[in-house]
Formats: C-alpha cells, structure tokens, sequence
C-alpha cells in the first residue's frame, strides 16, 4: 500500500510530541516531512530558562536530534520558513523555495512574542525570549554590557530577569499592573514572590507604562516611561505576553479566532489540515503551557493514526516558576469567585502562603508559594473532581498529614540529595531519575518507570518521583489524568469496565477485539484486570482465564526470591485448635519446611516449599481440615480479631466469633485488590479495625462499621460507615460494600483511594442509605460466592492443573 | 514425510539431529503458558504463545535469577514474576530499557512434538 504523506510545519514542542505519539500508534501508515524555522532540531523550549540562568547548557535541553528524525524515516527541513499553503493542489511552499506535497498536514507554529508598538522597539538590543537565538543574543550581552530592564513580569519575564541576574546584570522588571505575575497568583502570594525576588537582587518598577526606548548609535541606551522617569538600559527583553501564530493558516483561509480554530480532533476549517499546541483556539481557549499541548499531541496523533477515539476537551492548567530557591505553584481558579470558599494558611514572614479555593467540596484553585511539593496533589485533586468534604480540615497541610510515608517530608525532592535512594525496591537513587529526565527527555512518570525502574514495583515511591519530575521540568510536567489501562489501548479502566457490562463481553479475546486492542494478546499490566473485570462482572459465564493471572494466583501460593513458595492456611479469624496446629507442625516436619512464621495477618506462614511439593502439602493440610488463606490473592485475605468479650475483662461483644463469621461468608472471593477485616471486640480496638478494608469495632449496643482503612505503604485510617445492632446486619453491610467495591473499583485501587476517589457520601448512598440497593448487593455478592467460594488447594490437591506444578519433563545424564 | 522446518521459532545454528531431544508434545503446555523440563544444565523454561510458536529459554532472569516459566507471556515476550521485566521470549534477551540476557535454547516443533537442543542458542554453554 502506497503511504499517505504527512507535511508538518513547525518543528516544536507540540508538533514533535504529536510525531512521536503517531509512530507509535502507526509507524508505517506516513511519509513525514518536517519543516522548521530555527535551525536547530527539536529541543525543550521550557529549560531555555535553566540554560540562561547557566544551570543547564543547549546541549542538555535537545530532545530529538538529527538522527531521530533520520532514524524514523522523517524527511527534516531545518531552517526553512513555510510562506505558502496551497490548499487547492495541496503543498505547502518554503521562503527558500522548497515545497512539499500533503494529503495531511499539520500546522504547529507556536506563537509570536508580543512586541510593544513603542517608538525604539526595532533598536538593537531589543530582543524577546523565545527561542536559542534569544538566549544567545542575552549571554552575548550580559559579557558586554551593565543595565538589562526586562519589561513584563509575568512567568517568563521573571525566568528571564533572574537568568540576567545571575549572569551578572543589573536587572530591572518593569511591569505594568501592580502585581507580578497577576495572571497566575493573587495578591498576596504575589507581594511574598516580589519580596524575595528583591532580596535575590532584582529591582522592580510597578505600574509603570513604557513610552519610549531611547537609543545611541543605533543600540537602545534607556528606557522612558509615561510618568517620565527614564531607566538605563544596554539591552530590553520584552516578554508582555504572546499571540498565536496564525499568519501562515490565515494566509491560506483557514478559519482563525485569536488562534487556527480547532475541533475535538485537532482538525482545524480544513479537516486535511490539523493545528494543535500554541497556534490554536479550542473551544475558545489558546493554552502557553506544554502540558496541554501534549494532551492535544496525544488526541491528534490518534486521529492520524485512524483510530479516532482520542478527543481532546480542553484542560485545566497549573504553573510553576521555574527560579531556583523559589518555590511557587499555582493552578485553576485562584481567585475565586461567585460560590467559592476560600481556605488559607498565610504566614508572610515565615515565607509561606497557600490558598486553596473549594467549590461545591471540590478543590477548584490552588496558590502555593515557599512550599509547593503538593502541587501535584492538589492539582490531582482539581482534575479528578475529588469530593474533599472528607479531607477538609487537613487538606491545606498537604498529603503528607494524611499519614502518608511514602510522600512524606516537606519539599523531600528537592531537599534530596543525588545518592538518596528513592524507590527502595528496585534501589534507584534521586540522581539516576534526574539523569534519565534530562538525558533522556523523559517527561511522564510511565517514562520514568521504565526507563529507570523506579516507581515501577511497590508504587510508594510514586508520589516522590512525581515531585521529582515536576522539580525537573518545571511546569511541563505532565501529570497522567484518566490514564488508557495500559499501552494496549486507549480506553481508562472505568471505559473497559463499562463495555465489558454494556456490551456483555465475557471473554479476553471478545474485550481485545470489541474494543480493537492494540497488541493481540495484550501486556501483564491489562490482561490480570481483564480477567478480573470479566469474573467480577459475569461470575456464572465468564471462564477465568489462568494464564493472564499472575503467578500467585495461578499456583495459589506466594513466589519468594529463590522460586520456592510460601503456604499460608487459613485460620478463621485468627483462632486455631490443638488439631490445626498439629496439622502445621506435622506437614512442617514432613516435608522439612525451611522456615514457619506468625504473620502480620494471625495466622502461620510456612516458607520456602518447592513449587512440586506443593499439591503434596496442600493434601495433607487438606485432609485435617484446612483451606486456602489466599494470602497470595487480590481477594479476601484475613479477618483479624481480638479476644472480645468472651475472655477480655473489657470486651462488649464477641469478636472473635463475629470475625469468623464475616470470614466464612466471604472467603475465596476475588476482589480488585486485597481485601481485609478485622474485628475489635470494644473501642480499644486491638484488633487494628480501622486501618482495614472493612473494619468492625463493637460497642455497647451493637457495632459500628468502618470502610477505606489501610495500613501498608500509606496510612489511612477508616471511615465511620454507620452503626448497626445485630450480627446479621453486619454480614449484610460488609458484603453489600464488598460487593459495590468489587463491581466498581479499578484493578489494583484498594479501598482507601477508591472511597477517597468517589468520597464517603457516594459509599454511605449505595451502603446505608439505600436498604434495597444493599439487600441487592448483598445477594449478588453471595451468588457469586456460590461460585467462588471454594477451597482452591483441595483441588489441586486431587490434580487439577496438575501441568502447573510438574516438570514437562526430566532429562538425566550428560550432555553438550 | 519431512515437515521438520514447520513453525522453527527462531534461527538456529546448525545442529546435529542426535541433538533433539523430544519434551513432550504441545498440548501438554497451556496456551500463553510455560513449562519446566529439568535437565543436567539445570531448568529450561518451554513456552507456548497464543500464536502456537515454543521457545525455549533457561528458567532464570537475567535480572536476579527469577523463574521466567511462571511469568505472564504476552506476544513474543514474558514478563519476569519477581520484579516484572520483560523478556524476549525468541532471544532471551530483556526488552529495552532493562538489559540483560537469559540463554535461549533451539526448539522446535515437528507435528504435535516438541524437541529440544541443549546447546544454547547463543554459542555459550552454561554461565
Ligand atoms: C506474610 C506477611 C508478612 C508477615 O510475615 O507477617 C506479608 C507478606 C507479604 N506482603 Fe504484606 N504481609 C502480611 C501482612 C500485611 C499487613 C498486616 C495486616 O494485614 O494486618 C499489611 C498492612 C495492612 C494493609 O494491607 O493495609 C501488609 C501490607 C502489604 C502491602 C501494602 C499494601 C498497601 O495497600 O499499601 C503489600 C504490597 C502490595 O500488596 O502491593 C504487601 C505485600 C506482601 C507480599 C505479598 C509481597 C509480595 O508480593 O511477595 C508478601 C508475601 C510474602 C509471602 O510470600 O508470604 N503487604 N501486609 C503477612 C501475611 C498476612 C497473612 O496472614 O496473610
Ligand atoms: C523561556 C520559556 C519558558 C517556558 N517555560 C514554560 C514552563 O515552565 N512550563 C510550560 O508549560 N511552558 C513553558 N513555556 C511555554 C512552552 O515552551 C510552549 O508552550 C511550547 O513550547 C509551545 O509549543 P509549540 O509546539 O506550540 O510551539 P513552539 O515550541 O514555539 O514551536 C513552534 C515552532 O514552529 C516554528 N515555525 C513557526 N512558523 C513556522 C513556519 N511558517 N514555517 C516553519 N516553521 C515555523 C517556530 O520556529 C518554532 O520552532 C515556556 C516558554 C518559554 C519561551
Ligand atoms: S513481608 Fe511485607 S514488609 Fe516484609 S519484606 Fe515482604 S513486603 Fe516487605
Ligand atoms: S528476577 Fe526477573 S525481574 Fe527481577
């Protein structure tokens, strides 16, 4: 098949991002030629800053160069100015008379510094700062010359004056409202930001209005404002703002309105042509930061690649100042308005502000300033549409005061040293992901995962390589929003889960081609929670698939370091009699178990039984009465209890015997991620009830249920569902909440983010408010148990997928 | 009746055919599924993707030693059951960005049989 030729003009950011995303959905289906203005390949314009401020050099900041393009088969035209589209014969036509033919085409030509229409601005040493050129022309002055005013106080008029600063100059920021960068903060933060911005040695001239740039031999010497005064001035960086670049499209006809029109595709008046980053209006908006022009990048690479169900509908924005030693965040609507709350932590001496605007119990603007490690969290927040009502009284100390150790620490990133590990599985160090972002031009936490590992086993590290990240890059961080499942397909969890039901799918192979996967047989990351989708929703006709379990769940046992297996019994709610310990000790010493173990969960792990003995032990165990514990599964795990009011001198109910219920009514259930109980037998709570899935602690008069409880890498302590009188209620309620968690949650989201993702309110509506929806759920949970509810070893015991644990085959002797 | 050149899944170096050593047959490992054959120069890890092709590499990650037939096969790869890297199930080596190589073993398949050579695939015997 002859290939369609794809032309794109502009060679930035946005354009780049949206090749790269197209080769990989469809590296054949183009011929691609690129035509760029500057004379350099690809690089990140955003750390133009860091290079002026001498923290980083041209080098460092390329992210695709020469043989990128070569090796992908891109067709590179390097400084050549496209001046003509022709859309009737459709080529676009270069300055230097080059020309190309399209059958698509991308426009990507980013946007123009805004130059004040003073007398003087065509002077020499009147520049902008955009691109390598300018920053050139600004370290070439900085050797020469004394007085640099740099008019603009907005993020990038800062970035500049303090990279002049810190190359010697005497740098003053002229600005015209009263307020730096009044576009991205309020007030407040903004006097804190000027406060320190002075102490660096930066002057400032508030509310002055620039009439004049006065010259000498043909070279700017002084800048004049409106009121008169009058500045010295060798060299003027104007960064009052920018205005998409349209010429090229307007030329042509294409439909421009402050910006190349766009719809949801990216397409613009022309649907041959696209426009995406800078250059481009959509819905109305015209967006100056990176993250979404890589979010159009995605959508519009899809559209080309003919899938066309990516489609992009606007994003919120946050900014960070990329100034070293000063830290400032701001996102979404800071100042509020009309229905908003305002919650603020302000301590100006101590150099510390946050102001977080609520709307509705939803976090809708957030400033940040001396502090900023929560950006993310918050900005997360923002875009989730989280229900905070819950988090209100903590939300503005950050994440970390929600007990969590793996984010813990304040401002821990930047505090970090290289050598400081930071994810403690895999032993990577700060130094060796600041490495891979820079070197590699890695710009999102799945980048980072695989290329360095970290991040990528435990996850309690994710919030820090986040931190990492944003601390590297700046504002160009993008953080993932309703991330595809995984690199098979572009559909979120929730999207899968939601055909899976619709369209009633009740195979892998009928989810993959329904839903057009991208690779046959998937990846491990998505065909476990296929599985899992599909049991969970169709517990009668979906047929578990084994091969996409992972290995603990296919062998019902957990895999150690040296490929033996562990073997955990269960013991019902933590309780065991003289015979079942017997049966612990005998199959220990009959098949020399290695090691025995309490484990955190009340009962007893057996270590280190080879994979073939396992049927074996299981049948031993089997015939004096004990079952699987699941303790390898994503499935009901252990119910904890105390001694309760049998024995304790405190104990107001018997919660041993409640715990042993709850368990028998719901083990061998699967679940999108472990799932665990306990039962306190009175409010001292020894059992640790309320940092489990499901907790129950016992009162005077009945129990009170407790739901979203984790102990583990984050801490979260649960929330109060309700209060309840008879045993029979409790079993109700805790399979009901089971059961709406297993229908509803994502793969691998316990509990705790998932009652924190669609807030306790939603839970208490479908759990306690709602007596029918419960009496439902709680039916369907025990229909599937029906189902599921067996005991897993007994029948390998007896041989089933007997193949699982023999060798296919045993060779003897020499060979070779 | 010579059908011994069907379904090689990979290119092999030219070996005796005293060398074959036959492992059973195809059926006797589940689709997207591994097994063990035990031999003097320790486990080799047979597997068999949903496309019916078998490879054959030694049941060791190049990364710490993990047990590769019990992973999760995909495609022409598996993913390590101990710390999830991917392996190239044609080559053993580990798909980029993590580095390192398992030692592969000639395979192939001569009807519903399946044969194995013990000479590595890559020249080097055991390491
Ligand atoms: C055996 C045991 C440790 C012990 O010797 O006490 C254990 C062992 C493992 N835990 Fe655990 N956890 C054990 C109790 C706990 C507890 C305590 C509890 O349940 O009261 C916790 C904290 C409570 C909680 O889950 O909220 C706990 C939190 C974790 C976590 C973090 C979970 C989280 O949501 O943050 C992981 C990692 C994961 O699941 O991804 C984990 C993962 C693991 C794994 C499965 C790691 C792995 O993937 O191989 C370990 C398996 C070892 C093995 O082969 O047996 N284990 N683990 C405990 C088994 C209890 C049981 O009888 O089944
Ligand atoms: C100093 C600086 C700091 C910044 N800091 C941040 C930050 O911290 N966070 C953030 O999110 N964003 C930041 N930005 C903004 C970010 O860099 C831009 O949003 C992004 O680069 C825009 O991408 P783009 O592809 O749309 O345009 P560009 O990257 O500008 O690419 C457009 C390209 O098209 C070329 N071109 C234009 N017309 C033609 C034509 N007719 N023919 C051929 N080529 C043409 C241009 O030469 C240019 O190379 C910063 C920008 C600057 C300048
Ligand atoms: S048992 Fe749990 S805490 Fe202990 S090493 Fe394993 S995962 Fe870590
Ligand atoms: S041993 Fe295989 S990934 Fe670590």
């Amino acid at each position: 098949m002859k290939r369609m030729k794809l032309v794109m003009v502009g060679n930035g950011m946005a354009g780049v991002r949206t090749l790269e995303e197209l080769l990989k959905l469809a590296p054949d289906l183009y011929d691609i030629t690129v035509f760029g203005s500057e004379p350099h390949a690809n690089y990140n314009r955003i750390l133009l800053s860091p290079v002026l401020a001498g923290e980083q050099t041209i080098k460092d900041i390329m992210l695709n160069d020469v043989d990128w393009y070569e090796k992908n088969g891109i067709t590179l035209h390097l400084n050549k100015k496209i001046t003509r589209i022709d859309r009737k014969n459709r080529s676009v036509h270069a300055d230097d008379g080059t020309s190309a033919g399209y059958d698509r085409l991308i426009l990507a030509t980013g946007s123009n510094p805004f130059i004040l229409p003073v007398p003087g601005n065509d002077l020499a040493g009147v520049i902008s700062f955009r691109d390598i050129h300018d920053v050139d022309a600004m370290i070439e002055a900085s050797g020469k010359y004394q007085h640099a005013v740099v008019i603009g106080g907005g993020l990038l008029g800062l970035e500049a004056a303090n990279g002049l600063k810190l190359r010697g100059m005497d740098v003053t920021v002229v600005h015209l409202p009263d307020a730096l960068m009044e576009r991205q903060l309020d007030p407040v933060a903004s006097k804190m930001l000027q406060k320190s911005l002075e102490d660096k040695g930066l002057n400032f001239l508030m509310g002055k209005q620039t009439e004049q740039l006065i010259g000498r031999d043909g070279r700017v010497a002084a800048v004049r404002f409106k009121d008169g005064q009058e500045v010295p001035a060798d060299l003027v960086v104007m960064a009052v703002g920018i205005r998409p670049n349209t010429q090229l499209a307007e030329s042509a006809g294409i439909h421009c309105n402050r910006g190349i029109v766009v719809n949801d595709t990216m397409q613009t008046f022309d649907p041959r042509i696209y426009a995406i980053g800078e250059c481009v209006s959509h819905r109305g908006i015209a967006y100056g930061l990176v993250a979404p022009l890589f979010e159009m990048a995605k959508v519009c690479a899809n559209h080309l690649a003919e899938f066309g169900i990516g489609r992009y509908t606007g994003s919120v924005t946050s900014t960070k100042l990329k100034v070293t030693g000063i830290e400032l965040f701001s996102a979404g609507d800071y100042l509020g308005g009309e229905g908003t709350e305002d919650l603020l932590l302000s301590d100006p001496k101590g150099g510390l502000y946050k102001k977080l605007v609520l709307k509705d119990n939803k976090l809708v603007g957030a400033v940040l300033y001396g502090e900023s490690t929560d950006g993310n969290w918050y900005f997360k927040l923002m875009r989730e549409g989280t229900d905070v009502s819950a988090l209100r009284n903590r939300l503005l100390f950050g994440e970390t005061h929600l007990g969590d150790s793996g984010h813990g620490g304040q401002n821990r990133a930047a505090a970090m040293q290289d050598a400081d590990q930071v994810c403690d599985c895999n032993g990577v160090c700060k130094g060796t992901i600041v490495k891979a972002i820079v070197t590699k031009g890695l710009f999102t936490l799945d980048d980072v995962k695989s290329h360095t590992k970290a991040a990528a086993s435990c996850g309690s590290c994710t919030g820090l390589v986040e931190q990492i990240l944003a601390h590297t890059l700046g504002g160009d961080y993008e953080a993932p929003e309703a991330k595809p499942m995984c690199k098979c397909t572009d559909y979120t969890h929730d999207q899968v889960r939601a055909a899976i039901r619709d369209q009633q799918l009740t195979s892998i192979p009928d989810v993959m081609a329904k839903l057009e996967w991208k690779r046959a047989d998937g990846c491990p990351s998505c065909r476990p929670a296929l599985n899992y989708y599909l049991i969970s929703t169709w517990p009668e006709t979906a047929k578990d698939d084994y091969q996409s379990r992972y290995i603990n769940e296919r062998a019902h046992a957990n895999i150690q370091k040296d490929g033996s297996y562990s073997v955990i019994p269960r013991l019902w709610g933590g309780s065991v009699t003289v015979d079942q310990l017997r049966a612990i000790a005998d199959v220990a010493e009959k098949f020399e178990v290695p090691t025995m173990k309490i484990t955190g969960g009340q009962r007893i792990d057996l270590l280190g039984v080879k994979k073939e003995t396992l049927p074996e032990v299981w049948g031993f165990l089997a015939d004096r009465g004990l079952v699987s514990g699941h303790a390898y599964g994503k499935a009901l795990r252990t119910v904890k209890t105390c001694v309760g009011s049998e024995w304790c001198r405190f104990g107001v109910q018997d919660s041993t015997q409640m715990g042993i219920d709850l368990e028998e009514m719901t083990w061998g259930s699967w679940t999108p991620h472990k799932f665990k109980m306990a039962v306190s037998g009175c409010p001292r709570n020894c059992a640790e009830a309320t940092i489990k899935d499901f907790g129950v602690v016992a009162i005077e008069s009945g129990w009170e249920l407790h739901v979203g409880g984790n102990g583990g890498v984050k801490v979260r302590a649960t929330d109060l569902l309700c209060r309840v009188t008879t045993r029979e209620e409790v079993l109700e309620y805790a399979a009901a909440f089971m059961q709406i968690y297993r229908e509803e949650a994502r793969y691998l989201e316990r509990t705790a983010p998932w009652v924190e993702r669609v807030g306790l309110a939603y839970i208490k509506g479908r759990v306690v408010d709602d007596a029918e929806g419960r009496a439902a759920a709680y039916k369907r949970f025990l229909e599937s148990q029906e189902i599921y509810r067996f005991d897993p070893w007994a029948e390998r015991a007896k041989g089933v997928d007997k193949h699982e644990f023999t060798p296919m085959k045993v060779i003897e002797g020499q060979t070779a | 009746m010579n059908n011994l050149a069907k379904k090689v899944a990979m290119p092999t170096k030219p070996i005796k055919f005293e060398q074959w050593i036959e492992v059973g047959a195809i059926s006797d490992i589940p689709k997207d599924g591994a097994r063990v054959v035990k031999t003097p120069l320790g486990d080799i890890a047979v597997f068999r993707n949903l496309q019916d092709e078998v490879f054959a590499l030694r049941d060791k990650c190049p990364h710490k030693g993990g047990p590769l037939s019990q992973g999760i096969i995909y495609g022409r790869t598996v993913a390590c059951p101990l710390h999830n890297w991917s392996i190239a199930l044609e080559t053993g080596i580990a798909v980029a960005p993590d580095e390192g190589c398992a030692a592969s073993f000639p395979i192939r398949l001569d009807g519903e049989k399946v044969f194995l050579s013990l000479t590595p695939s890559d020249g080097s015997a055991d390491h």
